[in-house]
């Protein structure tokens, strides 16, 4: 990581911009690696800052599942840590179980997965694929990149405040969510600030895209990656804004007494829910307000979010097959076309969050169609990626076995979720196992998968170094059979009809007796897959130092960003780079290589 | 290092970064403030009943021909501008600002008022809306003033450096301030008239 900055300011865009002015002052260290505005540096502090996140909620997690596992056990190791207000005697409380599910989720999605995928592969990668210089706008860049420190820190921070973290679920539904005492107020605070960070970023990408490609890259000759990027870009941009407007709803609930998601005749614990912190006590003016209004708002952006979940990972497993395959991707302007149409459509699904809400059936019906809908262009990208394998001359590096494993992954992922999008089915299976066996296959083995294979895939170009293979092996079978191990199960519960978010792991229904079993197993399996993390770990920071050295393109690959430096210096590329062919012209009949990268002028 | 296309437009787009920069701003911010409406519908069609005639219309009319006055003097500061006028743009960005904080200070007297009378956000739902739609709009005032304050001070030495840039940004403020005005539009029929 020293060597991005450092190569800093002899290197550069020099000679093709003779009129630039030619003072370069070296940075010092606070400007080069804190406060820096280089595209790479900030994609490199979201990417850490992600990771770290990640295995932060993955821990809170492996913590639940040893309550599930075991009610009523003290946590090992560590279970005295917590205090007597969370888990007395390292028993965990129901109050402190909520606050790990509640907090798994928002950190999972909103600290961890999103800041890796968009923040960090979407800062590094996609300036370099089109050829620029930096993004658009350095300055808001990097003032994206702190917004969201300081949304983490208010995050992170809620668990020590007294009445500890949000824990009225990671969709934070009303009433709960604004009568429940603890740290919802702190989420809120937290969530203005990673949509702020969230929307300057989006107009960051939309605009660097638009007006710094490079000469001779037309729209339909950009890499798959940067479509992708581009459509979570707009849907980042339009679909926060009304979570954003719920969350100030919401946080006037709670701090100024008015009742926007707070109904009429309210009773909680045998009380007429009155005006909130002291503000009101009159009994009548606590009312009139909707809680079903929030799930709407919040679904509107959420369901788009989890667009922005998989899009970036499916850019990411594009190009990965597409180099490890030595073939272009099939249907190049199918998953154009399909990438756009379905982020369009992502905006029109919310309500399949919603079947047991009551709502008519003429709502439904609109939005089981749209949903059945959406699938459509999901299959199609898909189907493309698995196509694009046929005729192959496959190598299975590191990265690749990643990206093949999502195929599958994502394919259980997206069919699981059919039962849920109809409401016939959904009013069996909603707020079950089933839909966090759904969902989780997505996310979890489908775009954390999909990351992992970028981050051995691009290591190389912004580290100069290659991981090790043997670690990325052991990494890579070690997760993917713990995490079906945890995942898989899930869906016998959910059918079985076990419900979510429940603290005793449905111990208190005779009808889940017979499937506590699996709470044991998943539980090992979650453990497992934290264990297979290790390996993971050592090699990315052991890489940095004793890594095998690479030059510019150790894959070689046909993208713009193999033609910059490892890693690239202030600038990006030594000289104006131009692009003279699409992004994936492998094995072209005829020419001398086995690819014929965008930047080379003769075909080899 | 330049970036591409910071003060001259690129020739297929026919834009300069920030004009585009600006115009997904605001269509995010449209998303914003149309979710703050549609919240108002829906609970103003699920309402049993609903106050009328609690606002003053007068100074919300006077405060919607004080915003349109200030879009206007914004035009003409940007106007001057591109016609090398200098005193005259220095002269219709400040009357810009200055109105804008007229606005903000009957805005104040208004909320005083419903204060002194015990009419806080938390006095029933239309009030609830009422001040947090104006609220944000009004932060999105005073936003709009700290820009103008710095285009006014610190941020007119670029006119030396680099007009062409300097120019980009007044016109990209005058976008961003034309559209706080138009929410103001739909704010004061929807609050005070409807």
């Amino acid at each position: 990581m020293d060597n991005v900055a450092s190569h800093g300011t002899t290197t550069g865009a020099h000679a093709a911009h003779a009129h630039e002015q030619h003072e370069h002052v070296e940075l010092g260290f606070w400007r080069k690696y804190i406060f820096s505005q280089d595209h790479k540096v900030i994609g490199i502090q979201y990417a850490i800052t992600g990771l770290l996140f990640l295995l932060f909620g993955f821990s809170l997690m492996m913590m639940m599942r040893w309550q599930l596992a075991y009610p009523g056990a003290p946590i090992p190791l560590i279970g005295n840590l917590f205090g007597a207000d969370k888990a007395p005697g390292g028993i965990m409380l129901p109050e402190f179980y909520n606050m790990l599910g509640a907090m798994h989720g928002t950190i999972m999605v909103f600290l961890g997965v999103v800041p890796l995928a968009v923040g960090g592969f979407g800062n590094f990668v996609m300036p370099l694929q089109i050829g620029a210089p930096d993004m658009a706008f350095p300055k808001l860049n990097m003032a994206s990149y702190w917004v969201y420190f300081c949304g983490g820190v208010t995050m992170l921070t809620s668990f020590f405040l007294p009445g500890g973290a949000a824990q009225s679920g990671w969709t934070s539904y009303p009433p709960l969510a604004v009568i429940n005492q603890g740290g919802q107020t702190m989420w809120l605070i937290g969530m203005v600030f990673l949509i702020t960070s969230s929307l300057l970023g989006s107009v960051n990408f939309i605009v660097t895209i638009v007006q710094l490609r490079a000469k001779g890259l037309s729209w339909m000759r950009l890499p798959f990656f940067v479509w992708a990027q581009f459509v979570t870009s707009f849907l980042l941009l339009l679909a926060f804004p009304p979570l954003e407007a719920a969350g100030i709803l919401q946080l006037m609930d709670k701090v100024a007494g008015t009742s926007f998601f707070l109904p009429s005749g309210l009773v909680v614990a045998n009380r007429v829910v009155t005006g909130l912190s002291g503000v009101s006590t009159d009994a009548a003016r606590a009312g009139g307000g909707n809680p079903i209004l929030w799930q709407h708002l919040f679904w509107f952006l959420a369901h788009p979010e989890v667009y922005v979940l998989i899009l970036p990972a499916m850019g990411i497993v594009g190009e990965i097959i597409a180099n490890n395959t030595r073939k272009p991707l099939w249907g190049y302007r199918a998953l154009v076309y399909a990438v756009g149409f379905l982020g369009f459509m992502s905006f029109i699904v919310w309500a399949h969050h919603m079947f047991m809400t009551g709502m008519g059936t003429t709502m439904s019906a609109f939005f089981q169609t749209t949903t059945m809908i959406i699938s459509v262009p999901s299959v199609v990208i898909l189907t493309a990626f698995l196509l694009s394998l046929w005729g192959a001359s496959m190598r299975f590096t590191t990265p690749m076995l990643f990206a093949l494993a999502f195929l599958p992954m994502f394919g259980i992922g997206g069919l699981t979720g059919l039962p849920l999008g109809l409401a016939p089915s959904d009013i069996h299976l909603h707020d079950t196992y089933y839909v966090i066996g759904h969902f989780h296959y997505v996310v979890a083995p489908g775009t954390i998968f999909a990351l992992f294979a970028g981050i051995y895939y691009w290591f190389p170009k912004a580290t100069g170094k290659k991981m090790n293979d043997l670690l990325g092996q052991i990494h890579f079978w070690g997760s993917f059979i713990c995490i079906n191990v945890v995942f898989m199960p899930m869906f016998i519960q959910g059918l079985g009809g076990m419900n979510r978010r429940m603290y005793d792991g449905g111990a208190l229904y005779q009808h889940n007796a017979a499937l506590l079993k699996w709470n044991v197993v998943i539980g090992f399996g979650a453990w497992g897959l934290g264990l297979f993390q290790l390996p993971f770990i050592i090699n990315f920071f052991s890489s940095i130092k004793w890594g095998k050295a690479v030059d510019r393109n150790p894959w070689e690959a046909t993208t713009l960003e193999w033609s910059a430096p490892s890693p690239p210096g202030h600038g990006n590329f030594l000289s104006e780079p131009v692009v003279y062919r699409g992004p994936y012209e492998y094995s072209v009949p005829g020419a001398a290589k086995d690819f014929s990268p965008q930047f080379e002028p003769e075909r080899a | 290092m330049q970036i591409p296309y910071t003060v001259e437009a690129r020739p297929d787009t026919g834009l300069h970064n920030g004009k585009l920069g600006i115009w997904l701003f605001l269509a995010s911010e449209v998303m914003l403030f149309g979710a703050l409406f549609s919240a108002y519908i829906i609970l103003r069609t699920g309402s049993v009943e609903w106050p009328h005639g609690e606002l003053n219309i007068w100074l919300g009319m006077a405060n919607t021909f004080i915003l349109i006055g200030s879009s206007v003097t914004m035009v003409m500061a940007w106007a001057s501008l591109k016609l090398k006028n200098w005193a005259k743009h220095r002269l219709y960005l400040f009357l810009t600002a200055a109105l804008a904080l007229v606005f903000l200070v009957n805005k104040y007297f208004e909320y005083s008022e419903h204060f002194s009378k015990g009419e806080g956000p938390w006095h029933n739902t239309f009030f609830g809306l009422y001040f947090t739609l104006t609220g944000l709009h009004g932060l999105h005032i005073i936003g709009g003033v700290i820009v103008m304050l710095y285009l006014l001070g610190p941020g007119a030495k670029m006119w030396e450096k680099n007009p062409d840039q300097f120019a980009n940004r007044i016109e990209i403020t005058g976008l961003y301030w034309h559209f706080v005005d138009l929410v103001w539009i739909f704010l004061f029929p929807v609050l005070y008239l409807l």
